[in-house]
């Protein structure tokens, strides 16, 4: 079981943890360099990312754009602050659906947990609104995955 | 779950006294002027504050006699954890192929 744990705290935090088999210098690479991270951060079936920019630097820019390949698509920018490979990250990110949503300050933890990886992501929005219209988005583009395995199966 | 009540939902749990009052009430029902004891403020906020979550759905309230006591509407609580588990599949379905990539050596 790999355990996936995705939690409210107070008003304004969400924290996920999950466990990889992999060590943290795996799990960290897969997290900072942008050809891994454009092969698996896709979100449902179907959707891909054609721009994936990371640098890995404190101060350094991310972009995602990702697209369904029907016209459909939105993208995100953020800024790393603080990296402490394997074990640390610590970035700032906004979606922009077009408009730019309020900062999301992400620290994510990559500890040993026997032979794998203990990830823990600990996400802190401005207000509990903000939280709240997160937690939205991310579930209607997840509703979506299911959507279309439905679609997939009355073809 | 619409996404308008859950903003309802979300609402009504932003606010620290509406949670401490949902954990006293986890332990049992209790009666307005119960919940309002632990808490600085007048049993009329209380009230207020309870009025919320019985419009979010999160709280029942009955009545006896001059008395409304309040106790927790568990299907509301599991309605969020349900949405709340959307967002676990959606997530899980980024990390299993993370499992796939690393697992291949890809990476």
């Amino acid at each position: 079981m790999t355990g996936l744990k995705l939690e409210v705290e107070g008003d304004t935090v969400v924290v996920v943890t999950r466990h990889f088999a992999a060590p943290p210098e795996k799990v960290f690479r897969a997290h900072t360099d942008p050809a891994i991270v454009q092969r698996w951060m896709l979100g449902p079936d179907g959707w891909t990312m054609p721009v994936c920019l990371l640098e890995a630097r404190p101060g350094g820019r991310i972009r995602y754009e990702w697209s369904d390949g029907q016209g459909n698509g939105f993208y995100l920018t953020g800024e790393f602050l603080e990296l402490d490979p394997p074990h640390r990250i610590l970035h700032v990110e906004r979606m922009h659906l077009p408009d730019p949503t309020p900062d999301n300050r992400i620290e994510t933890r990559f500890e040993a947990d026997g032979a794998g990886t203990k990830m823990t992501m600990r996400m802190t929005l401005p207000d509990a609104q903000t939280r709240a219209a997160m937690l939205e988005t991310g579930m209607e583009h997840g509703m979506e995955a299911s959507y279309q395995r439905l679609e997939a199966l009355e073809a | 779950m619409t996404v308008t009540s859950l903003d309802t939902t979300f609402a009504a749990l932003a606010d620290p006294t509406r949670r401490a009052i949902l954990a006293q009430l986890a332990t049992g029902e209790a009666t307005v002027g119960e919940l309002a004891k632990p808490f600085a403020i007048s049993q009329p906020a209380v009230s207020r504050h309870v009025r919320v979550l019985v419009d979010a759905g999160l709280v029942l309230q009955r009545v006896e006699g001059t008395k409304r006591p309040c106790r927790l509407a568990p299907a509301a609580l599991t309605e969020l954890d349900a949405y709340l588990d959307l967002l676990r599949r959606a997530l899980e379905t980024n990390y299993q192929r993370l499992d796939r990539l690393l697992a291949d050596d890809d990476c």
